[in-house]
């Protein structure tokens, strides 16, 4: 029988702030000391009172926006109750009935195509502490209490564990390169449900969920083990599935239920009294969009759109600095497929020669521009372009001043070129003759007496459209 | 029996309750969960008096969390049999040992003691006072206020604590009130609320019955009015109270700071053991009403319908208000404190707490003198003193 995989995912990323989210504490920049990094507020200490931290209210925002989330004007925070010794107050600060980001679509690609995954919500909350154990005793460090984080809820869309990673690794990127979260080893923690049905039911199976994963690898493991396993049930009768929570074990690679202790309590949530209502108004909200970073994830797709092809881009994700002298060039006015033709083929072909690597690629955005300018302008030839993009490479040129010394620049004169057009018309008949009734080379004969007229100046492509419609009549 | 939790100045003019932090005094919010704990800030509130000169006199005792009756039930100070109500802060007021005391009022048993004391004690409106540095119970409904003996002295006192304080998110944005105890107070309209005059005894009664009396003769309309809501409101707040008690008592488990029971096997054992010796029964008995009202199976119709109440009751007030410059009532049922068990502690305070949760409910001011109540709408304190220093027995 055929199944098909239903997983829903809950991940946590950790926000990249200058302070945790309620108190003054420096947030991510991770101490080096267990709780260096502590004031009485993230330690539970009694009289302290939590005081929002507005960066966190903009990062989670700018994360939901990226995520093509709505934004919730009016966002609360709820208190959890649960025990624990890493949980200094006895609570987590979160969000329960009124999260500050809902109802997001991303896209997902992989080998077998595209899916839609749904967001069904982004909420803040703080992190709790670590537990460090050592001989017969514990230790509790709070440097990460109060660290602030999102946590982000897709419905169950996922149908493959190849699309969890990627949407994973997707996230990452987008929050990396933007700057909302470091994403370092275990900022990013994921627990993940999952469920099997046959294919074409609606109905979904018995959902487990496994909780608190770090690598991408583990989730891939995890989800692959735990799909095995209930189709197994399905299939075999193996085992009764109930709907239970799970951990992973990296070593074994196996899934095992969690006491029940650990999964059925009643965290009690309630409105924080301590934190006021947060609204988001048009004004702020404004804010927040004009000073959105563009994802890389975006970027990629702007490129893609301009024209440029997967394997560019790819090259170009993989050098912020390129693609960023790519941005700066196409701002001042150039095409974008040709200025990503002139820094990933001609720059690099020359940075290659030279045993130089393509993020050693030192030229201004103005200099570049002016050579991708001269040459569409028909002003500067490719050849001389080329030389000139030799000597700023290897020898830290000028551009302008080198076009200039080595007299590449041309005033093109069109009327000129239209009578070298004219003339080499006039005296090869022939070719004219051969090229009218259907024989395209001999276009080039034409052609080469005008070049050789012209003497290598002015742009060659066009002068050979030039040439073409003046033969068209 | 003693004032002082802690003595810190044999100068000082004012003293604090011990549910207000001093900075390495020991501040253990009369609990014995909180043994030795001294804190490393003092409350927002002592930091201003501090700052603009007054001498802390000391810390004076309070029931365990604010959650009894006047006080009585302290770790560190516990009535025996046969003893009266000494070593609270509202005695140590009215003994003249300092001008004023600043206590948290939470469920109303500053206001209680006041009235018992023959001090007076104003609760301010939520958010005038910063809450930074109290050892917090009920959050949304508790404030700092004043003991004094007079209304000046309260005002003077007041001025100096209120106004924004960044390090608490439900401070009010205004950076400074003031209080004027001089407002011409003849032609305002003041209201009896039959319903909680019908429940005091008949000393009380007859209390409240001469103080309306003395105001008419300052000029003041004297009415009686019936409140229906007025015991639905109380339980509101004791549901409330109780919820946001237990959650923020949690964090007292003996890991990190106070008592740890020396009776343990593992991190279970820590915690209960150390929570079971170190609350009170009366503490205990919030706690689990709050753990039950705060479940998945109560929560609709106890923690929320409360919040729909607190809505309505706020509604409510607002339009009395409209009316009536202030209301009066009784601020407990009897004149005088009386022993009696922890046990029906419970019970007890939340029979008496019908006088005195709407304004901890809705966060508007009380004012306790002369042994009655005076309430007013958000930010009426002006009028409330002044009304209260009209009628400031003299001679004393
Ligand atoms: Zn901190």
């Amino acid at each position: 029988m055929a199944y098909e995989l239903v997983i829903g995912l809950e991940t946590h990323v950790e926000l990249n702030t200058k302070s945790k989210i309620f108190c003054s504490c420096g947030g991510h920049s991770s101490p080096i000391e267990p709780n260096d990094c502590v004031c009485p507020a993230c330690s539970g200490m009694p009289g302290m009172l939590p005081v929002m931290n507005k960066k966190v209210v903009e990062l989670a925002a700018t994360a939901g926006l990226m995520l093509n989330c709505e934004i919730n004007r009016y966002t609360t925070f709820d208190k959890k109750n649960y025990y624990y010794p890493d949980l200094p107050c006895a609570y987590q600060i979160t969000q329960l009935n009124h999260p500050i980001c809902v109802n997001g679509l991303v896209k997902v690609k992989t080998a077998q195509g595209e899916r839609d995954i749904r967001i069904k919500q982004i909420h803040m909350e703080e992190d709790a502490g670590k537990l460090v154990h050592g001989g017969n005793s514990s230790f509790v460090d709070f440097n990460r209490t109060s660290v602030p984080l999102i946590e982000i809820v897709t419905q169950p869309d996922f149908r493959s564990p190849e699309e969890v990673v990627t949407y994973l690794g997707k996230l990452k990127s987008m929050f990396k390169s933007t700057g909302i979260s470091e994403c370092e080893e275990g900022a990013m923690r994921c627990d993940v449900n999952i469920s099997v049905r046959e294919e074409g039911t609606e109905e979904f199976g018995v959902r487990t969920e496994i909780k608190n994963m770090a690598s991408f690898e583990a989730i891939d493991r995890a989800i692959r083990y735990e799909a095995q396993r209930h189709m197994d049930a399905l299939e075999f009768g193996t085992e009764e599935l109930v709907q239970e929570t799970r951990r992973f074990d990296d070593v074994t690679g196996k899934t095992s239920a969690m006491r029940n202790k650990e999964t059925e309590a009643d965290y009690r949530y309630f409105p924080d009294p301590n934190l006021m209502p947060i609204v988001i108004d048009d004004e702020w909200l404004e804010q927040i969009k004009a000073n959105k970073p563009v994802a890389l994830d975006e970027k990629a797709e702007a490129y893609s759109e301009m024209g440029i092809s997967d394997k560019e881009i790819a090259m170009l994700m993989s050098e912020h600095t390129v693609a960023k002298l790519l941005d700066d060039v196409i701002a001042l006015g150039c095409n974008g497929k040709d200025a990503a033709a002139w820094i990933l083929t001609d720059c690099a072909g020359i940075l290659r020669k030279a045993g130089l690597k393509l993020k050693d690629l030192a030229i201004t955005a103005d200099g570049l521009s002016f050579l991708i300018k001269k040459v569409e302008e028909g002003k500067l030839n490719r050849g001389a372009a080329k030389k000139t993009l030799i000597a700023v490479i290897e020898q830290g040129a000028d551009p302008v001043q080198y076009c200039d010394e080595q007299g590449f620049l041309v005033e093109v004169d069109n009327s000129m070129i239209e009578s070298v057009i004219d003339k080499a018309i006039e005296s090869n008949p022939q070719a004219v003759a051969d090229y009218k009734s259907g024989k395209e080379k001999a276009l080039m004969a034409i052609f080469g007496a005008c070049m050789k007229e012209l003497k290598g100046s002015g742009d060659p492509s066009t002068i050979r459209t030039m040439l073409i419609e003046k033969l068209k009549n | 029996m003693k004032y002082y939790m802690a003595k810190i100045s044999d100068k000082g003019t004012v003293a604090v309750d011990d549910t207000i932090l001093v900075k390495d005094e020991l501040s253990c919010a009369g609990s014995h969960i909180l043994d030795g704990y001294k804190p490393l800030f003092s409350a927002e509130a002592v930091e201003r008096l501090i700052a603009k000169g007054y001498e802390i006199a000391g810390k004076t005792h309070v029931g365990e969390f604010g959650l009894d009756l006047v006080g009585e039930f302290s770790y560190y100070n516990e009535l025996s049999s046969g003893e009266s109500l000494k070593g609270s802060a509202a005695e140590l007021v009215k003994s003249g040992e300092v001008k004023a005391a600043l206590g948290v009022d939470m469920n109303g048993s500053t206001r209680r003691a006041a009235a018992l004391s023959d001090v007076s004690f104003l609760k301010p409106t939520y958010g005038t006072v910063s809450r930074y540095g109290v050892i917090s119970c009920a959050a949304s409904g508790e404030q700092v206020g004043v003991y004094a003996k007079t209304a000046d002295d309260i005002a003077e006192i007041m001025t100096v604590i209120a106004g924004n304080d960044t390090k608490d998110g439900t401070s009010l944005r205004e950076q400074s009130y003031t209080y004027d105890c001089n407002e011409d107070i003849k032609g305002y309209k003041v209201c009896i609320v039959k319903e909680l005059f019908d429940k005091a005894d008949d000393k009380t009664k007859a209390n409240l019955t001469a103080y309306a009396e003395s105001l008419k003769t300052q000029g003041v309309e004297v009415d009686l009015i019936s409140l229906d809501f007025a015991d639905n409101a109380n339980t509101a707040w004791q549901i409330l109270m109780c919820a946001e008690t237990c959650n923020n008592v949690s964090r007292y488990d003996g890991v990190k700071f106070g008592h740890r029971s020396e009776n343990y096997r593992n991190i279970d054992e820590l915690y209960v053991n150390s929570r079971t010796e170190g609350f009170n029964f009366l503490t205990k008995t919030v706690i689990l009403y709050g753990s039950d009202v705060l479940s998945k199976h109560r929560y609709a119709d106890c923690y929320d319908k409360a919040l729909r109440v607190r809505r309505q009751v706020a509604d409510k007030m607002k339009e009395l208000f409209s009316n009536y410059d202030a209301v009066l009532t009784p601020a407990c049922t009897k004149t005088e404190y009386a022993q009696y068990d922890i046990k029906d502690a419970f019970t007890k305070v939340f029979d008496e707490s019908v006088f005195t949760a709407i304004p901890n409910l809705i966060g508007t001011p009380a004012l306790v003198t002369n042994g009655v109540q005076l309430m007013g709408s958000h930010f009426s304190e002006s009028k409330l003193l002044s009304i209260a220093k009209k009628s400031e027995r003299t001679g004393e």
